[in-house]
């Protein structure tokens, strides 16, 4: 019950989620690269036990372990390939924030990148016709004054 | 008329999107199938919850189809769990133990206490195998076939309805 | 007697409403559609009756929390004897039935506000309009009525007291927040009236537009506010410094902003030159749709949350349905009312026309795609094509490049004239500024960080590429007059309010790329004693100590923060409390704020040997995230104080003559 009402009270007020970050760990790295490379995948692995966390963020004992492997095998010096090829795994595809580029998420990856294209093309055939559509039965004069007219508050 | 057909765009746009939305409404984010799914047992080497000397792996799974159950003391819902286990050990179904994230003290007492209808209780006290697995909280279960293979899957807790309807039919189905 | 029948009084001033709404939309909409001006003449009162009775109700509501009627189940869960009495008050919103209380509540109030400050619209304009806002009025009452009764009694077993209000959400940024953010979403449906009504109305000239963009701009600033509210609460109550998820009660909002972002530009375009008149339309009902539909997300718990609605799984479906009639209708009606031949205004290619096109198709390209990574897990899912996530890493991947484009085209944009203009002249007011911002961001990170930065470098070019050219514009405009001061006098409140929200924008981008790139955190242990070093400044633990608030004890350390070899010293009290009735631990950050840098310590558990585990964090800029946003808000208000705006809305100015004239040649 506590927690269903924390949930609905995580959605009503329109923020993330009513439990706050994870607890503060004290952990030893060689260098800063490593650090940062902890950092970073913790922050892109998703707790699978929560509502919507980066293990990093996560108070939730899986996140704990999750979080515990990543360093045990950064010490290892494994890459972050291997190590995300580790968790998909053992929790499937769902743990990671970054979806992988594959059949189903074309048109996640895919659509944006279309529109940003349709787009462009509309904006050339608009403004192509639209040139024309300005040029039609004015003199250069009364154009002019018409533009002057029309950026009149410019100068106000 | 083309641009008529343009201007239905943005409603055939939403009408396509609430649909999903309407589909949305019934469905339940928490339920995922393991990635294990048609995959190979975890291979692992732990001792067993009763004996610390003997230690068992996966070729314990091998040779006839298993029910493996994650469970532990400290979880409320494998307590509840226990007499649909008890009733599909009674049903002629091999059940296996996983003790997850348990001291061996603890274990013995939930089992003396709620009964063991497990064949054998594998200890896993760091929950490695447990990781492995893929569990991320307790009771799950995962159906094994004869040649160590996960066959399914089911996620918290078992209903006594689901041990007729769904559990017994798996195994069912695995043995043949 | 009459101080405990006030939740009966409430529940019964709300069925009044409803019936208000009710008559407010049918009468005056088909007063109009017959031409009976009797009938028009009744949405007025109407509107104002039902703002009255909503206004009852939620004081009834607020009278039953502050005077622990716990035999309300809505105050029983959400309140608490020991509570401060503002926490009471603003406690009503934190629940769902409060929040969709307060919800229709504002939408009373955006429609009382129409009723009162748009006497000189044409009447059945002013019908029509209000007609539309009673029917949105009547979906949510009767949501609130049917399914989420605030008023709902706990008889006869009456709690002894509530179980409290979550400590998360009794804090200050949390009473302001809902409020503010409820605002700019109902504010939107003001715009979304005025669209309807026109269309239905088929008078799709760009007198509406006139009339809807001052409200357009209030409503998108209350959202801007509310947002950044959010995101601030969020950085120092939940995320331990962190200030935007992507998670997807956060894109429920963004979205209509997005949108009505879009909306601000398009309406100014349709005002002033009459084209883009079908796609204004469309996006005036997509933004409120868009806040509905964020709405629906959040609430049915399709996205976010298990089992939010299991209990009752009609709230996730009533709301689907309203949403379903709402914007199926609307579009319905678009698509058969929008005009099917635009007139042809003519533009070319570096004109602001061309500009602030550029600016509503990237827009919508990024609503679309917040949209889609949102929603997608659900897509695949309803399609069993498995389950995944969209995070942060996706949202950053398209959303950062979109936004680079963007600002190139904004720095433009104030610069170029409507219509046409030559390159040749838009080069020479450009030039300047893209050079500068060019060597000003290249060089700035090495000054900064000591090493350069390419993100850092194309965060800095874009924002000083937005700010630059309207510096240059400001002193290009002042020059003739008699004195600078004078010459920027005269300029419009609107042009400042466009310089503002422009100004704010680059703000809040110098903050994000500054503060995602050389933020710096530590977690240490410390004991008495102990110091650790961070970014420069020196964190000494000196005391350890324990207090009693009204509702929680604490877990006190007092930190001494010095700068470098500074002889001045201040200090910082981060505290780790247990809420007692909800047993609920809580961490409480100390937050140094400044303009240029927070210092930000969590304290984390006691490890048991006297010493504590503590998170250091220095935040460079980080204010000037929300900065910014206050900036833009400040400009959207800005905008509508503009004298012309107020002028009779049926006068004719000479740009609108000149627009006109412009049509009739070329028709």
């Amino acid at each position: 019950m506590a927690r269903m009402i924390r949930v609905v009270l995580a959605a009503l007020i329109l923020l993330p989620w009513l439990a706050q970050a994870a607890s503060i760990e004290i952990r030893q790295f060689d260098d800063p690269v490593t650090e940062r490379r902890y950092q970073e995948l913790t922050a892109t692995l998703r707790c699978p036990k929560c509502e919507n966390q980066a293990i990093g963020d996560s108070d939730s004992p899986i996140a704990g372990d999750m979080r515990d492997r990543v360093y045990e095998q950064l010490q290892d010096g494994r890459s972050d390939k291997e190590i995300l090829d580790f968790m998909v795994r053992r929790f499937g595809d769902y743990v990671l924030y970054n979806p992988r580029l594959e059949g189903r998420t074309l048109l996640l990856w895919g659509l944006p990148v279309a529109l940003v294209l349709l787009g462009a093309l509309v904006v050339v055939l608009l403004v192509r016709s639209r040139r024309q559509a300005s040029a039609r039965r004015l003199s250069d004069a009364e154009r002019d004054r018409l533009d002057a007219l029309i950026n009149r508050e410019r100068n106000e | 008329m083309t641009r008529r057909l343009l201007l239905l765009l943005p409603l055939v746009g939403f009408l396509v999107l609430g649909g999903f939305l309407y589909q949305g409404l019934s469905m339940n984010p928490f339920e995922r199938d393991s990635a294990l799914m048609a995959r190979e047992f975890p291979a692992f080497e732990l001792s067993t919850l009763a004996d610390p000397e003997r230690t068992v792996d996966a070729s314990l799974l091998e040779g006839q189809v298993t029910l493996v159950n994650v469970w532990g003391e400290w979880c409320p819902t494998c307590k509840q769990e226990m007499p649909q286990l008890l009733d599909l050990a009674d049903r002629g179904v091999r059940l296996v133990g996983v003790d997850y994230k348990d001291t061996r003290e603890k274990g013995r007492e939930f089992l003396a206490e709620f009964g063991n209808p497990f064949e054998v209780n594998i200890f896993d006290p760091e929950g490695t195998l447990g990781f492995d697995l893929g569990v991320y909280g307790a009771p799950e279960t995962f159906l094994v076939d004869a040649e160590g293979v996960i066959r399914y899957h089911h996620t918290g807790y078992i209903r006594p309805e689901d041990v007729r309807e769904v559990i017994l039919p798996e195994v069912e189905r695995w043995r043949e | 007697m009459l101080i405990q029948m006030i939740p009966e009084l409430g529940h019964f001033a709300l069925i009044l409403a409803l019936l208000m709404a009710l008559v407010q939309a049918v009468v005056p909409l088909a007063g109009a559609a017959s031409r009976r001006p009797l009938w028009m003449a009744y949405a007025r009162p109407m509107a104002t009756g039902q703002f009255l009775f909503l206004v009852i109700a939620y004081l009834c509501l607020t009278a039953s929390y502050l005077l622990d009627d716990f035999s309300v189940a809505n105050v029983a869960d959400n309140s608490n004897s020991m509570l401060p009495w503002y926490y009471k008050a603003s406690a009503v919103w934190g629940n769902h039935e409060g929040s969709v209380l307060l919800w229709s509540l504002i939408l009373g109030a955006w429609t009382f506000a129409v009723s009162r400050f748009s006497r000189e619209l044409p009447r059945d304009m002013l019908a029509r309009v209000l007609g539309v806002m009673g029917l949105v009025s009547v979906g949510f009452l009767a949501f609130v009525l049917i399914t989420s009764n605030p008023f709902a009694r706990l008889l006869p077993k009456v709690p002894a007291d509530g179980a409290d209000l979550n400590p998360l959400l009794q804090d200050f940024g949390l009473i302001i927040h809902p409020p503010m953010l409820y605002m700019g979403y109902v504010g939107f449906s003001v715009v979304f009236a005025f669209a309807i009504a026109a269309l239905l109305g088929g008078r799709l000239d760009a007198a509406w537009t006139r009339w809807a963009r001052p409200w357009t701009n209030v409503a998108w600033a209350f959202l801007t506010v509310g947002i950044a509210l959010g995101s601030w609460w969020a950085y120092y109550e939940l995320g331990w410094g962190g200030w935007w998820f992507w998670d997807p009660v956060e894109n429920a909002s963004l979205l209509p902003w997005l949108a009505g972002t879009a909306l601000i530009h398009s309406l100014a375009v349709t005002e002033k030159r009459g084209s883009f008149k079908s796609w204004t339309v469309l996006l005036a009902i997509s933004t409120f749709s868009l806040s509905l539909m964020g709405t629906f997300l959040v609430r049915s718990g399709v996205l976010t949350s298990v089992h939010a609605f299991a209990n009752d799984p009609a709230r996730g479906l009533f709301i689907l349905v309203l949403l379903g009639i709402t914007v199926g209708l609307s579009l319905l009606l678009f698509a058969f009312r929008a005009p099917r031949v635009s007139h042809q205004v003519g533009f070319g290619w570096l004109s602001r026309d061309a500009l602030l096109l550029v600016n509503n198709i990237l827009l919508v390209i990024m609503t679309v795609t917040v949209l889609l990574g949102t929603v997608y897990p659900l897509l695949l899912d309803a399609m069993d094509l498995g389950k995944i996530s969209v995070g942060p890493p996706y949202f950053n991947a398209l959303f950062v490049p979109l936004t680079v484009v963007l600002c190139l085209f904004m720095g433009l944009g104030p610069l170029a004239r409507w219509k046409r203009m030559s390159g040749r002249e838009l080069a020479r007011r450009a030039w300047l500024s893209g050079a500068a911002a060019l060597v000003i961001g290249a060089v700035a990170p090495l000054l900064y960080g000591g090493e350069w930065n390419l993100k850092v470098s194309l965060g800095l070019v874009a924002a000083l590429w937005v700010v630059l050219p309207l510096v240059r514009d400001l002193w290009d405009r002042s020059r003739n007059a008699d004195s600078r001061l004078a010459g920027l006098k005269r300029l419009s409140l609107a042009h400042w309010g466009m310089v503002l929200g422009h100004l704010g924008l680059a703000v809040t981008i110098v903050g994000v790329t500054v503060v995602s790139n050389y933020a710096v955190d530590r977690n240490v242990r410390m004991a008495v004693g102990d110091s650790a070093e961070l970014a420069g400044y020196t964190f000494t633990m000196t005391e350890l100590g324990s207090r009693r608030g009204p509702n929680f004890v604490a877990d006190v350390a007092r930190i001494e923060v010095r700068r470098g070899d500074s002889q001045r010293s201040f200090v910082m009290t981060p505290e780790k409390r247990l809420y007692i009735a909800r047993g609920m631990p809580m961490t409480d950050v100390a937050l140094r704020p400044g303009l240029f840098r927070d210092l930000y310590v969590a304290m984390g558990e006691d490890l048991e040997d006297g010493s504590w585990a503590m998170r250091l964090q220095y935040k460079p800029f980080v204010r000037w995230l929300w900065l910014g946003a206050l900036l833009m808000a400040a400009g959207g208000i800005l905008a509508v104080i503009d004298r012309r705006y107020r002028r009779a809305a049926t006068a004719r100015d000479p740009e609108r003559a000149a627009a006109a004239a412009q049509k009739e040649v070329t028709a």
